[in-house]
């Protein structure tokens, strides 16, 4: 191909004409454009494009190699789904704001520098911010500005890391950085897993992606983790402490489903617990491991995205979120039970669903690393996806006892794209090969062996059993959970508190002391200036008169500027206090 | 056909039939286990069938206890209106 098209171009360019048009030509808009950059992505050939200099800076837009081209191909089809799935939202600036987002998700999946993926970093925090705030009420405004925050101070670390990471090696190529624990190393780890959601810094998502609006959280679940273990394939393969990390993130996300009420808090935590596999195959860094994570991200991001959009749907028909309002929902919403449970199948990794064929690539890495504890602890990680995603959540969703809600099946719209999502759920479960051929390395991997299909049938049917069992034990409950959100939620009230009180008692003493005690001390003196200068005048010379005059003078101007500087800063802080405050708690 | 397929596993008319079929599935899966050929296996645990089972089973009790132990007596679940 001689020309190259940016997929993320077409979305970025095709953004500003959607409030242009009217309803049914955006509509059109919402599907052509998805399609073209399929299109461009399947028919884009590897090499590196887009190349020119900017402020001193070589830019290249255009790095496309396999690693790139299995995350395009799946970005494009996600967006094309996610369009279809929101094609009913009348408001454009959703859309805009969906574009940009997937647009720049694009665009870092592409960047050959480090200065062209900051750029795209910023723009996607930005853009799904903007879809956390669409649903406009206050908790999600609130969760939008820690959302910002977050990322806001997640890019600053990138920003800074990459600043020095170009003095240091005079080079602004993106690629692997050497693993020698510098600053730029620590500082731009940091920032790519704080994207990929790595506990301690995981909370951004659990907290603003149950707000999100329907449509919004679709796109919102596959993009910003997704390129973030797309960065570190590419940065950081072979990073041991990441074994451990996605590990312990595989069990954290199940750990915390399990106390979750909102279902697509939920759902989110799963995201957290999935991703985890994939940042332990970045860890492991052989061929299969890399092969293993970027195929679970390609699995992942179209069964996620079904997971969301089925339980997006139940919202947007009952306007129900939370699982204790739900249940007995299977009579009349059939086809979204049928088409959440692929999902569900999926991602717990059922044979013949995508999941079993990717997921097993990261556990089967593990193994022929020898790792035995990451072996089992994913293991028992996927035990936990099926009982909550498979089981619990479509049984209290659903089925359970009947809550009375008489909801209809959702529009057209969102059905078929979950029933397209749902068809490439089973596509890849069962011709594994059309998603092996994509991937970086050669793939020598069968999933389907005898043993593999009845070992992780075993371990998901006595899931299942130990479900029926405890089945009382795992009733939702009216709770919210504690997690690292809590640091910078309470933190802000302890901001507050300190603005109101130790330091607003402090102002006031200082201001009393300045007026009971600072204040007419000066006065006085300058009284007794002028007295002695009055008195003095007639005996002594016109120059120590003068003197005392202008020392009189400046000690009036002194006092009074101090006092009234002091106050202005102290009303100034208060402000800025204030500000920070409602920026961070949305008021 | 979908709606009925839906209905089976909802309406608790078929309750007895639902666990007949799970208990089948349950006793085909663990006996399959058995008959699958293992020529090559990572870990001494793969080459145990019925391993799979075994190892569901304890998982899945282990992630409920440990969580809502976590979650009551860990304090990690609070009211709703915590940071209200």
């Amino acid at each position: 191909m001689s020309e190259w098209v940016h997929p993320g171009l077409l979305f970025i360019l095709g953004a500003p004409l959607i409030p242009l048009l009217s309803w049914r030509a955006r509509q059109v808009l919402m599907i052509l454009i998805p399609t073209f950059a399929i299109i461009s992505v399947v028919d884009m050939t590897p090499g590196t494009f887009g190349v020119f200099e900017f402020a001193g800076i070589a830019i290249v837009a255009g790095q496309v190699d396999k690693l790139s081209l299995v995350f395009a191909h799946v970005l494009t089809i996600m967006s094309l789904i996610g369009m279809i799935y929101a094609l009913h939202v009348e408001r454009p600036s959703e859309h805009v704001a969906a574009f940009l987002y997937v647009g720049s998700a694009l665009g870092v999946v592409f960047a050959g520098d480090w200065f062209t993926l900051l750029v795209f970093w910023e723009i996607m925090a930005f853009s799904s911010a903007y879809l956390v705030f669409a649903s406009n009420n206050g908790p999600a405004t609130r969760a939008g500005f820690r959302y910002l925050m977050v990322h806001i101070t997640g890019g600053v670390l990138l920003l800074s890391g990459i600043v020095i990471h170009g003095l240091e090696t005079g080079s602004m190529l993106f690629g692997p950085i050497a693993e020698d624990g510098s600053l730029a190393y620590v500082l731009i780890l940091i920032s790519f897993i704080l994207n990929a959601a790595v506990p301690p810094l995981n909370a951004w998502l659990t907290d603003a992606y149950p707000e999100a609006t329907v449509t919004g959280a679709v796109f919102m679940s596959a993009f910003t983790t997704k390129t973030a273990v797309y960065v570190l394939l590419r940065a950081f393969p072979g990073t041991e402490i990441l074994i451990w990390l996605g590990t312990a993130m595989a069990i954290y996300g199940v750990i915390y489903a399990v106390l979750e009420n909102d279902c697509r808090r939920l759902l989110a935590y799963h995201i957290v617990s999935q991703v985890g596999y994939m940042v332990a195959g970045v860890g492991i860094g052989t061929e299969m491991a890399v092969n293993g994570s970027a195929s679970h991200a390609f699995a992942h991001i179209i069964y996620k995205g079904l997971l969301f959009m089925g339980a997006g749907a139940v919202i947007h028909m009952t306007g129900k979120r939370l699982l204790t309002d739900m249940g007995g929902l299977y009579r009349t919403m059939p086809w979204t039970v049928v088409l959440y449970m692929v999902g569900a199948f999926a991602i717990s990794a059922f044979p013949f669903f995508s999941g079993f064929v990717s997921k097993s690539m990261v556990v089967a890495a593990a193994g022929e690393d020898h790792l035995a504890v990451v072996a089992l602890l994913l293991t028992l990680a996927s035990s936990g996806t099926f009982l909550h995603t498979g089981l619990k959540l479509p049984y209290y969703m659903f089925f359970g006892h009947d809550s009375g809600l008489k909801a209809k099946e959702p529009p057209a719209n969102m059905l078929t794209a979950m029933g397209i999502a749902a068809v490439l759920c089973i596509a890849i479960g069962v011709f594994p090969g059309m998603l092996y051929s994509l991937l970086p390395y050669p793939v020598h991997f069968e999933p389907y062996t005898a043993a593999h299909v009845t070992g992780s049938l075993g371990i998901l049917m006595f899931t299942a059993l130990g479900f029926v069992l405890l089945l009382r034990h795992l009733d939702p409950e009216r709770t919210i959970s504690l997690d690292t959100d809590w640091f910078y939620r309470k933190g802000a009230r302890l901001f507050m508190w300190f603005a109101e009180k130790p330091a607003a008692l402090w102002e006031g003493a200082v201001s009393r002391l300045a007026d009971t005690v600072v204040l007419p001390f000066l006065h006085g003196s300058a009284r007794l200036g002028l007295k002695v200068d009055m008195n003095v005048v007639d005996a002594c010379v016109n120059g120590v008169a003068r003197t005392a005059l202008a020392w009189g003078a400046s000690l009036r101007r002194l006092q009074t500027g101090v006092v009234t500087h002091y106050a202005m800063a102290m009303v100034g802080g208060i402000l800025i206090g204030i500000t920070t405050y409602f920026v961070i708690s949305g008021g | 056909m979908i709606a009925k397929i839906v209905n089976f596993f909802g309406d608790t008319a078929y309750r007895k039939r639902r666990w007949i079929l799970f208990i089948v599935v349950l006793v085909l899966v663990f006996v399959t286990d058995f008959l699958a050929p293992r020529e090559h296996v990572e870990f001494f645990w793969d080459a145990i069938p019925g391993w799979a089972a075994l190892f569901g089973f304890i998982s899945c009790v282990l992630i409920i206890v440990a969580s809502k132990f976590l979650g009551h007596q860990g304090g990690l679940m609070k009211d709703e209106d915590y940071y209200e």
